[in-house]
C-alpha cells in the first residue's frame, strides 16, 4: 500500500507502526495467557463421557451434558428472539427514520442505556417480569427472553451501523428502477449489511453465553436435562460459576467446562461467519 | 434515508405493512427499557419512602443492619473503575482493530480477529477466577492487598476490548475504496491514510462502539466482585480496594430483606442515571458531527 | 424446485425447520414411566442459600432415584430469597443456611446439619493459633503487622465476608463484634473466594465454613485453618459438639408439610443421607 512513494525513512510512520504493532503483540500475550490458563487446567478432564453425561457430587464428578443441551436451548431461544426483533428495529433506524427524528432519537438513545444496564439488574428484572408476572417460573424459555434483551442493544446498533455503510448508490438505483422499499431492503440491502450484522451477532452471542448474573435468577440452577423449554436448565456460565465459587473441589471440572465453552464458541462464531460468506456469495457480486 | 414514496409497482401494500411491523418491532425494543426503569422504581419505592434520597448521599457509611444508606464511596468506585478501563481499553482495540485491517499479513488477520471474537465470549466469571488467581497475587505482591482498583481496571479493561475492536474493525471495513484509492494516488503514508481519512470516515462506527463498551464496563459485575476487594470506601490510590455499585448488589441481594433490598434497587436507579447522563452527554457531543 | 436458489425454501432447510419446530414443542425426555400407585408424583421447588444448595441438590436426585415421577427444582439466590420465597409460596421449599431469627417463627424450619466456621491463614504464615482477643484485635484494626502475634512482619490482610451472609453474623455472634467495628482490607461473597484470596496472599486472614476449608486444605491447597479456644478446626470437632463456632442449616416451609413436601424433609433429616451430607463436608445431625 503506497510503498513506491514513501520516504525511506519516516519518524511518524515508525513511531506508528511500533505502537501499532506493540498493543497487538500486549493484546495477544495476555489472551494467550489467558486462554493457556484455560487450556492448561481443563484439557485432561474433556473427554466424550464428561460431555454427554450428567453431573454428580455436585458437579465434582461426572459431566456436563444436560448443561451443554440447556445453554444451546436458551441461546436459541434467546437468538430466535433478538434477531427479528433486532434487525427489524436496526432497519428502521438505519432506512426509515431520518436522524432529526425524534422516535429514531428516543429508539436509540433507550437502547444506549439498555446497553449500560447491569447484568444483575436484567436478572432481577427478568425474575420478576418473566418468572413471575408472566408466569413462566424458573424456566430456559425466561433465561433465554432476558438473555434477548440484554443481547438487543448491541445487535441493533451494529446493524444499524451495517446499513449506514451501504452505499446510497444502491438505494438510488434501487428507487430509479421502481423497486418497492421491501424489495430493495431483502434483495438488495440486506445482504450488504450483513457484515455489520455479523459482528453484532458474534458480539451478542459472547455477551449471552457470558452471561451468569441474568441466569441465576431466571433460567436456575437445575442441572438435570431439560424435558421442555419450561424447565429450568443451568447453563455453562453458571455451572462455571458455581463449581468455581461455591462447591470446593470444583476447580478441574470448572476449567473442562470454560474450554468446552470456548468452544462451543468457536462454533458458533465459525458457523455464522460461513453463513454470512455463503448468503454474500450469493447474493451480490462486488466489483 | 432515501426519501421516495413507497413502492410504486406493486398492488401490494408491502411497503406500507414493513413500515409498520418495523415499528411495532422497534417500540417493543424501545419499550424494554422503560420496563426496567419501572420495574426498579417499583421495588426502590420502600427504601426511597423510609430513607429519603438525601441520605444516600450524606449517611456516614454503607451499613444497611445498622441503617446506613451512603451510595457515595461505591459511585466514586464505579466511575474510576469505568473511566480507568475504558481509557485503557479503547486505544488498545482500535489499535487492534488497525493492526488486524492495515498492518498484518492476511493469514495472521484472521487469527487474530478469531482470537478477538472468541473473546468476547468468555463469561465473566471466567476472567474473575483469572483475576483472583493470577492478577490479584501479582498486584499484591507489589503493593498489598492485592484485591484493587487496578485489578478491576486491567480486568474490565481486557472484557471490553473485544467489544470497541471489532465494532472498530467493522467500521474500519466499511470504510469505501475509493478513499483508499484516493489517499494512495495522493501520496499519502499508511499512518496518514489511517490517521487523516480512515479514522474520520469510521469516526460514527467508533462512536457507536465507544458507547456500546462503556456499558459493558459499568454493567460489570462478576469479575469486579471478584477481584476488587470490596470494600466501601473511596479509593485514594490505584491499590486501594473498592466496591462498585452492581458488586454492591450481587453481594447483598441474596441475604437482603426489606429497607436494605430496596435500597439496593434505589442503587440500580443510581447506575441508571449515570448511565442516561453519559448518554445524553455522548448525544449532545455526537449532535451533528458524528452521524452527518 | 431449486433451480432459482432461492435460499429459504431449499429443501434441506424445510427439514431444518421442521425438525426444529418439533425439538421446541415435543418433550426431550425419553422413558416416560407408568407411576405405580403407591408411588409419589408431583415437582417440588426448592430455593434459598446458596451453600445449602449443593447438598439439597444431591438428596434431590437421589430423591428421584427412588421415586421417578418426582422432581426436585433446587433453585440458589440466598437465605434471604428462602425464607421469601416459602412465604410467598413462590417455593414449595426454602433453604437457610442459618439459624431462624425471631421473625421467622410463623415458618416450619427442619434442621438438616451443621457446619462450623473457622478463621484461616495461608499455609506458610509461622502463626499456628491466635486468642480470641487477638482476632479481636486483628478485625477491629488494633493489629495490623503480624509480628505482633509471632508471625513475620508484614501488614495484616483482613478478610471479611459480605454483610447479611450467615458466617459473618456466626463470627460477629462469638466474637461479640458489631459489623461497624470490623475494619477489613477485603470483602468477600463466597466461601470460595475467601479460600482462594487467602491462598494468594501470605500474609492473609479469613473465616470460612469449616466444611469449604477442609476439603480444599485436604486437596492441595495451601491454607490452614485455626483452631479456636484451643479446640481443633474440623468436621470431626463440630461432629462432637466441642467446636464453638457452628450454624445449623435449614429447610423451611411456610406451613407444617404435608405430601410430597413432607417426604422429601423426612427423607433429607433420615440417616440414610448421612453420606451425602459428609461428602459435602458439612456435619450431619445426630440423633
Amino acid at each position: 500500500m503506497a510503498k513506491t512513494l514513501e520516504r525511506t525513512f519516516d519518524g511518524r510512520e515508525l513511531f506508528a507502526s511500533t505502537l501499532v504493532w506493540s498493543a497487538a503483540v500486549l493484546v495477544t500475550g495476555t489472551f494467550c495467557w489467558l486462554l493457556g490458563d484455560i487450556l492448561w487446567h481443563g484439557l485432561n478432564q474433556i473427554s466424550w463421557t464428561f460431555l454427554t453425561t450428567p453431573p454428580r457430587n455436585a458437579g465434582r464428578e461426572g459431566g456436563i451434558g444436560p448443561i451443554i443441551v440447556s445453554t444451546a436451548l436458551i441461546l436459541s431461544v434467546c437468538l430466535g428472539v433478538s434477531l427479528p426483533i433486532g434487525v427489524g428495529t436496526a432497519v428502521l433506524l438505519a432506512e426509515f427514520t431520518t436522524d432529526e427524528s425524534l422516535f429514531g432519537r428516543l429508539t436509540r438513545r433507550s437502547l444506549d442505556v439498555l446497553s449500560g444496564v447491569p447484568s444483575i439488574v436484567f436478572g432481577l428484572f427478568g425474575n420478576a417480569f418473566f418468572c413471575k408476572t408472566l408466569g413462566l417460573g424458573f424456566s430456559i424459555l425466561s433465561g433465554g427472553l432476558t438473555l434477548a434483551c440484554m443481547v438487543l442493544p448491541i445487535l441493533i446498533r451494529s446493524t444499524e451501523e451495517g446499513f449506514r455503510s451501504v452505499p446510497t448508490g444502491y438505494r438510488l438505483s434501487a428507487a430509479a428502477l421502481g423497486l418497492s422499499r421491501t424489495t430493495t431492503l431483502v434483495h438488495l440491502l440486506l445482504p450488504a449489511a450483513v457484515p455489520g450484522l455479523l459482528v453484532g451477532l458474534v458480539l451478542g452471542v459472547g455477551r449471552a453465553i457470558a452471561e451468569t448474573a441474568a441466569l441465576i435468577f431466571t433460567s436456575g440452577y437445575v442441572d438435570r436435562m431439560p424435558g421442555s423449554l419450561l424447565d429450568s436448565g443451568r447453563a455453562l456460565s453458571i455451572h462455571i460459576f458455581d463449581l468455581s465459587m461455591n462447591v470446593s473441589g470444583g476447580d478441574a471440572h470448572a476449567y473442562a467446562s470454560a474450554l468446552v465453552l470456548v468452544v462451543l464458541l468457536l462454533a458458533i462464531n465459525g458457523t455464522a461467519s460461513w453463513l454470512a460468506e455463503h448468503w454474500l456469495h450469493r447474493r451480490i457480486v462486488t466489483v | 434515508m432515501i426519501s421516495s414514496g413507497s413502492n410504486t409497482l406493486s398492488r401490494w401494500p408491502t411497503d406500507r405493512l414493513l413500515l409498520w411491523s418495523l415499528r411495532g418491532v422497534a417500540t417493543i425494543a424501545g419499550a424494554i427499557v422503560l420496563l426496567i426503569v419501572v420495574f426498579l422504581v417499583m421495588e426502590a419505592l420502600p427504601a426511597l419512602r423510609h430513607v429519603g434520597v438525601a441520605r444516600f448521599f450524606t449517611d456516614p457509611s454503607w451499613h444497611p443492619t445498622e441503617g446506613f444508606y451512603n451510595l457515595t464511596p461505591m459511585l466514586w468506585g464505579t466511575l474510576f473503575a469505568m473511566v480507568g478501563s475504558v481509557l485503557i481499553a479503547t486505544p488498545l482495540g482500535i489499535l487492534s482493530a488497525v493492526f488486524c485491517r492495515y498492518y498484518a499479513p492476511p493469514a495472521v488477520a484472521q487469527l487474530y480477529r478469531k482470537l478477538i471474537e472468541l473473546l468476547a465470549g468468555i463469561p465473566s466469571v471466567v476472567y474473575g477466577f483469572w483475576g483472583l488467581v493470577v492478577l490479584v497475587p501479582l498486584i499484591g505482591a507489589i503493593n498489598p492487598p492485592g484485591p484493587s482498583l487496578l485489578a478491576g481496571i486491567i480486568i474490565v479493561a481486557i472484557m471490553i476490548l473485544p467489544t470497541i475492536a471489532l465494532m472498530a474493525d467493522a467500521s474500519l471495513t466499511n470504510v469505501p475504496q475509493q478513499y483508499m484509492r484516493g489517499a494512495a494516488a495522493l501520496g499519502l503514508s499508511r499512518w496518514a491514510t489511517i490517521r487523516g481519512i480512515v479514522f474520520p470516515a469510521a469516526k460514527s462506527g467508533l462512536f457507536t462502539g465507544v458507547i456500546l463498551e462503556t456499558g459493558r464496563a459499568i454493567g460489570e459485575t462478576m469479575a469486579i466482585l471478584m477481584v476488587c476487594g470490596n470494600v466501601v470506601q473511596t479509593p485514594h490510590s490505584l491499590f486501594d480496594p473498592i466496591r462498585t455499585l452492581t458488586a454492591n448488589i450481587a453481594l447483598e441481594m441474596a441475604y437482603a430483606l426489606g429497607d436494605h433490598r430496596a435500597a439496593l434497587f434505589v442503587s440500580g436507579l443510581v447506575l441508571m442515571a449515570m448511565i442516561a447522563s453519559l448518554v445524553a452527554a455522548a448525544d449532545w457531543i455526537s449532535r451533528g458531527r458524528i452521524y452527518g | 424446485m431449486n433451480k432459482c436458489g432461492n435460499f429459504f425454501v431449499s429443501k434441506k432447510n424445510v427439514v431444518l425447520a421442521l425438525s426444529m419446530a418439533a425439538l421446541m414443542c415435543v418433550p426431550l425426555s425419553a422413558g416416560a414411566q407408568k407411576p405405580a400407585a403407591d408411588q409419589l408424583t408431583g415437582k417440588l421447588v426448592v430455593t434459598g442459600a446458596s451453600t445449602l444448595a449443593p447438598l439439597i441438590g444431591e438428596i434431590g436426585k437421589r430423591f428421584e432415584s427412588l421415586y421417578p415421577a418426582v422432581r426436585i427444582d433446587v433453585q440458589s439466590g440466598g437465605s434471604s430469597r428462602g425464607v421469601a420465597d416459602a412465604r410467598q409460596g413462590l417455593a414449595d421449599i426454602g433453604m437457610v443456611s442459618r439459624a431462624m431469627k425471631e421473625d421467622e417463627r410463623d415458618l416450619s424450619a427442619f434442621p438438616v446439619a451443621r457446619d462450623g466456621v473457622c478463621p484461616i491463614l495461608h499455609q506458610e504464615n509461622p502463626v499456628q493459633a491466635l486468642a480470641d482477643e487477638q482476632v479481636v484485635a486483628i478485625y477491629t484494626g488494633k493489629i495490623t503487622n503480624w509480628k505482633a502475634v509471632g508471625g513475620t512482619d508484614a501488614p495484616i490482610t483482613v478478610v471479611n465476608k459480605a454483610e447479611g451472609r450467615s458466617t459473618l453474623e456466626v463470627f460477629l455472634h462469638y466474637f461479640k463484634l458489631k459489623s461497624v467495628d470490623v475494619k477489613a482490607q477485603v470483602v468477600i461473597g463466597d466461601n470460595e473466594q475467601g479460600v482462594k484470596t487467602v491462598a494468594g496472599n501470605r500474609n492473609a486472614i479469613g473465616y470460612v465454613s469449616i466444611g469449604t476449608a477442609e476439603y480444599d486444605a485436604t486437596h492441595g491447597v495451601p491454607i490452614k485453618l485455626l483452631p479456636i479456644g484451643g479446640v481443633e478446626a474440623s468436621t470431626e470437632s463440630v461432629q462432637k459438639g466441642i467446636f464453638p463456632l457452628s450454624r445449623p442449616l435449614h429447610i423451611v416451609t411456610r406451613t407444617p408439610p404435608v405430601g410430597l413436601a413432607k417426604a422429601f424433609i423426612e427423607y433429607a433429616q433420615s440417616k440414610a443421607v448421612h453420606d451425602l451430607i459428609r461428602q459435602q463436608y458439612f456435619v450431619p445431625l445426630a440423633d
